[in-house]
């Protein structure tokens, strides 16, 4: 599967997360989550940016706990927490918000 | 509820040429989900896995020990490296990546998750333990 932008090509596989993530740009994840209703703010991506970080040290998508603890730990307990992470990212927080930083989908996300 | 069980995830394999170290890696991080009392050790050329500085620009294989930095994160903070299997390989503690963990209760500390234990040591861990996996 596959979308496009601007007349740049995404891979993508079956769940809409990309192929390949050295693809990602912005412009790919303000599509991505206005397929889902969803547009982004900076509370967004504060998450997003900080997936990539850490994506980008450990080589893997943190699963929500261990997001949830390293948002607290970073941004504060009053965003380091379930409902403010599911308030932003309805369809469960590392899930979506992994997709849209062009991440794939977490380890130990079933 | 039931109490959590003991895992011991036991790595044999070097990080690349098989998939093993980075399988076995997953499952760990998946099992560490589901809240259970999880530890690893590492074997034989399993303790390769753990070595600083790896580049596998050459083997065709994702770098993945970064990975391991991780497992603090997920609470998995108990690694035990056999003495024997680094002696064997001319290895010692200095020759692997410096591993911590956090601990909450004690205002962030950084802890060392590494714990180099001779084999008979290994074995009374193993004997404690539930369930025994080996990758």
């Amino acid at each position: 599967m596959a979308f496009e932008l601007n007349g740049k090509t995404y891979e993508t596989d079956e769940e809409g997360y990309l192929a390949n993530l050295s693809q990602w740009d912005t412009e790919a994840a303000v599509y991505m989550a206005k397929e889902d209703d969803c547009d982004l703010d900076e509370n967004h991506w504060e998450v997003i940016n900080f997936l990539r970080e850490y994506y980008e040290e450990y080589q893997i998508a943190p699963a929500v706990r261990v997001l949830t603890k390293a948002i607290g730990k970073k941004l504060g307990k009053d965003k380091g927490n379930s409902k403010y992470l599911y308030e932003l990212f309805p369809y469960g927080p590392a899930k979506q918000a992994c997709k849209y930083a062009g991440l794939p989908k977490p380890t130990g996300c079933v | 509820m039931s109490r959590a069980k003991k895992f011991m995830y036991i790595n044999r394999h070097a990080p690349c040429g098989t998939v093993y170290a980075v399988e076995g890696l997953e499952v760990v991080l998946i099992g560490a989900a589901f809240e259970q009392d999880v530890c690893m050790a590492f074997i034989g050329d399993g303790v390769f896995q753990l070595q600083q500085d790896q580049d596998t620009a050459d083997t065709g294989m994702k770098n993945f020990s970064p990975a391991y930095r991780a497992l603090g994160d997920y609470e998995v903070n108990r690694l035990y490296v056999e003495r024997e299997s680094l002696q064997e390989r001319g290895l010692t503690e200095e020759d692997l990546m410096p591993l911590t963990w956090e601990d909450e209760d004690e205002d962030w500390a950084e802890k060392s998750s590494i714990y180099i234990v001779d084999q008979a040591q290994l074995s009374d861990l193993m004997d404690e333990q539930d369930i025994i996996l080996n990758f």
